[in-house]
């Protein structure tokens, strides 16, 4: 093995329990006088710009990032307890999590000055949407086979090719994308692929609907024809993305909302079994409760100790394989355990339209970001067998 | 988080490589190998961390202690170690004189109960007593009319049925049939007997971690000597991915075993906090045990089923703790039945109280 697995019991600091507080008391405002519905943000669309505007304004976006970019220089365990508070109450974060989880990260390492002055306030103020354009209708999990080219112009880029299942490419402003430079090498079949920042509102970018097996539209089939994109929207160095990435991934991988998609069922769980389970039940819930609380103590520890300037790849993608293996079997163990429920509909009519709705999307949740297979990959690298 | 003393760590590590090797202790004719290990434990206070200096301990933190375990399980050392930290650290706390000698604590499952008379004799039966047969003396927890009490009894004065356990460590029953302890005192104050099982799970969820993660060195190593189809077998991607798998519930088991213990490290008392840790960790880590040493056996192959090999002195350990101090359906049950008494809208607060 390369390198011991390490999760130290790393422990959210008071500042971030202060935060907690204001956090919650925001969310039950914003619930309260209608800012925003709970069960809507599952069944139809967790996009709301004005929601994002008001978190924005409370300095809830780009929290870690440098104060002359619009960032609030706190550290990763106070985004970590807005994020999952957020989640826990399926807060509509859609418009800005992207562009704060990943996009301003990109943004903030790689691109020029006067795009960070521009865009990086704009992302914090909770007005400004990314989208990622990585997969393509002949390149998923391998996503060097990438065949959208930016040809060479006077000044910059020409872009031409599609890509595919882009999630919110029809509400964001801005994608980051992946486009072909240049051919691979034979010494390197990761070589000639460039990431560029592409501003979605302008002619050359047709954005076509997907909708999704639960009814959704979340993602996208985006065509380029003739996309011009200037030099200065270059991020970082040309044909060398493949060198980009790694860094940021534990970032990507080790968050609370890798475990959280389908938690609104657990609660719900709770109350239909009522105060007096029998042993089965209890037991149930018993294991889930301390699966899901080990897995947040994992992801906080990955947090805390990219905080203290490690780099714990191997623990942030094992985070994520885990985390999503939990989030995508609770509603069929929900199922299982309130097999012998109470049929009356006062009963179990919530519980039952949560549990129908994480059935229909639990299929997804070992697929995007990168399917359990390529975790999997990830972990055995890290692990020297590869 | 608290600090582990190294140089301890670092001795510690020193006297289970010389006198605890898997493969040394394995190959070996008699059992003579256990008194030079427990000699050199003993010397260097090992085996009384937890009683403090003034009762004649060594006085370590419950870090150090836990850490001292986690390295025990890495080599799954078959001695009553964790049994004898524990006794000791409930005779300290009751105000009892710590003897020396392997010890061994009782009850160890969540149902049996032994009962103190009024006469300060003890009845009752306990199972699954682990190194019951090979222990001096036992620490019993007995209620007297439901007050707690902490008893040391001799092994000579109580009735054991041997039972091998999984591993050979041990998993007896011990009878008591009104037997007289050598010494009783009532709990320490606010000792409700949870605490017991409390300690007792998580000394076995960082001595899982630590096995884990040797077995988990063992199987990595192995995929990559052996050789089949012309290829190191860690080159099929199968394998690749049951190893991975293995990583990820050995990484389980270090971050709730690690939780657990520094929860406890830093608890003034024995709360539902405390609880919730604990129990998670020990369900946790007995889930774990099932998936990973069912891996590490299928990478091994045939060579992983013989006694030759030292996967089993690992795998077999590994199952019987899983047992020890509650099982993993024993604790769900109770956490359960915490999370729905507390109700539907409580569930959010407790999984992010710290
Ligand atoms: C809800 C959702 C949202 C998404 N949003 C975005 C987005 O915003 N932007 C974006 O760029 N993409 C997005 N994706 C795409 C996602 O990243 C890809 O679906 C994913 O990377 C897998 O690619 P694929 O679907 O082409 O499957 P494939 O790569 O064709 O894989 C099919 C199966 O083969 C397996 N497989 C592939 N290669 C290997 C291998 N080497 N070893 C073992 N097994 C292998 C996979 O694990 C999988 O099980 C989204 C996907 C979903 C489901």
């Amino acid at each position: 093995m390369s390198q011991a697995i390490q999760f130290d019991p790393i422990r959210l600091p008071p500042e971030a329990e202060e935060l907690r507080l204001e956090v919650r008391d925001f969310l039950s405002e914003e619930i309260a006088n209608g800012g925003f519905d709970p069960h809507r943000t599952i069944m139809k669309s967790g996009f709301d710009r004005e929601f994002s505007k008001r978190v924005g304004a409370r300095g809830w976006i780009g929290m870690t990032w440098p104060k002359k970019y619009g960032g609030h220089e706190r550290s990763f365990l106070e985004r970590y307890v807005v994020t999952e508070e957020f989640r826990s109450q399926n807060a509509p974060v859609t418009s800005h999590f992207t562009a704060d989880r990943q996009s301003g990260p990109v943004l903030l390492k790689y691109a020029e000055e006067h795009i960070k002055e521009d865009i990086l306030p704009k992302i914090t103020a909770g007005d400004c949407c990314f989208c990622i354009g990585l997969s393509e209708p002949n390149s998923g999990s391998d996503l060097f086979a990438a065949s959208t080219k930016a040809t060479r112009t006077d000044g910059g880029y020409l872009i031409n090719g599609t890509k595919l299942w882009t999630s919110n490419a029809h509400q964001a402003e801005y994608m980051i994308g992946l486009f072909r430079t240049s051919p691979p090498t034979k010494e390197n079949r990761r070589h000639g692929l460039t990431q560029f920042l592409v501003n979605l509102k302008q002619p050359g970018i047709t954005v076509n609907p997907v909708r999704n097996m639960a009814g959704k539209h979340d993602f996208n089939e985006v065509l380029f024809e003739d996309l011009f994109i200037p030099d200065d929207h270059l991020l970082g160095e040309v044909d060398s993305a493949w060198k980009q990435a790694t860094s940021e991934l534990a970032y990507e991988r080790s968050g609370p909302e890798r475990f959280l998609e389908t938690f609104y069922v657990l609660p719900e769980l709770v109350r239909v079994i009522g105060q007096k389970p029998d042993a089965r039940a209890a037991e149930g819930i018993g294991r889930l409760v301390a699966q899901l609380h080990t897995l947040r103590r994992m992801s906080v520890s990955v947090n805390g100790m990219l905080q203290a300037g490690k780099e714990p790849v191997i623990e942030g993608s094992i985070v994520k394989d885990v985390g999503t293996i939990w989030e995508q079997s609770l509603p069929a163990k929900a199922r299982d355990l309130a097999a012998f429920v109470d049929d009356t509909p006062s009963n179990r009519s919530n519980f039952d339209e949560l549990l129908q709705y994480a059935t229909n999307i639990a299929p997804k949740l070992t697929i995007q970001g990168g399917t359990t297979e390529v975790l999997r990959g990830i972990i055995a690298r890290g692990l020297g067998l590869r | 988080m608290s600090e582990v003393d190294s140089l301890l760590i670092d001795a510690t590590t020193k006297i289970f490589e010389d006198l605890s090797d898997p493969q040394t202790l394995n190959s070996a004719a008699t059992d003579d190998w256990r008194s030079a290990l427990w000699s050199a434990l003993e010397e260097s206070g090992l085996t009384l961390a937890w009683v403090p200096a003034d009762n004649g301990g060594s006085g370590a933190s419950l870090a150090d202690g836990f850490s001292i375990l986690e390295l025990a399980g890495k080599f799954a050392a078959p001695i009553p170690l964790g049994e004898t930290l524990l006794a000791g650290w409930l005779l300290s706390r009751s105000n009892v004189e710590c003897p020396s000698g392997m010890m061994t604590v009782a009850p160890t499952r969540p149902r049996d109960k032994i009962q103190m008379t009024e006469d300060n004799r003890l009845v009752g039966e306990a199972f699954g007593i682990p190194f019951g047969n090979l222990a001096e003396y036992i620490v019993v927890l007995a209620y007297k009319e439901e007050v707690p009490h902490i008893s040391l009894v001799s092994g000579k004065d109580c009735i054991i049925k041997g039972n091998p356990g999984l591993s050979g460590d041990g998993r007896d029953t011990i009878t008591f049939s009104n037997t007289t302890p050598i010494k009783i005192a009532p709990a320490p104050d606010n000792f409700s007997g949870q605490e017991f099982c409390i300690m007792g799970a998580t000394i076995r969820s960082m001595q899982i971690s630590g096995a884990l993660q040797s077995i988990l060195k063992l199987a990595t190593d192995y995929a990559q000597e052996r050789v089949a189809f012309e290829k190191q077998i860690s080159k099929f991607q199968a394998v690749q991915h049951n190893l991975a798998k293995l990583a990820s519930e050995t990484a389980v088991a270090i971050a709730a075993a690690g939780s657990a213990m520094d929860t406890i490290n830093t608890a003034t008392q024995y709360n539902e906090l405390v609880f919730f840790e604990v129990s998670s960790a020990k369900i946790r880590t007995g889930e774990a045990v099932g998936e990973a040493a069912a891996i590490a056996h299928q990478v091994h192959g045939a060579i992983g089923f013989t006694e030759e090999h030292i996967l089993h002195r690992y795998t077999q350990r590994l199952w019987d703790w899983r047992d020890d101090f509650g099982s993993e359906s024993e604790w769900a049950v109770e956490l359960g039945e915490m999370v729905a008494e507390r109700g539907a809208d409580e569930l959010w607060p407790l999984l992010t109280a710290r």
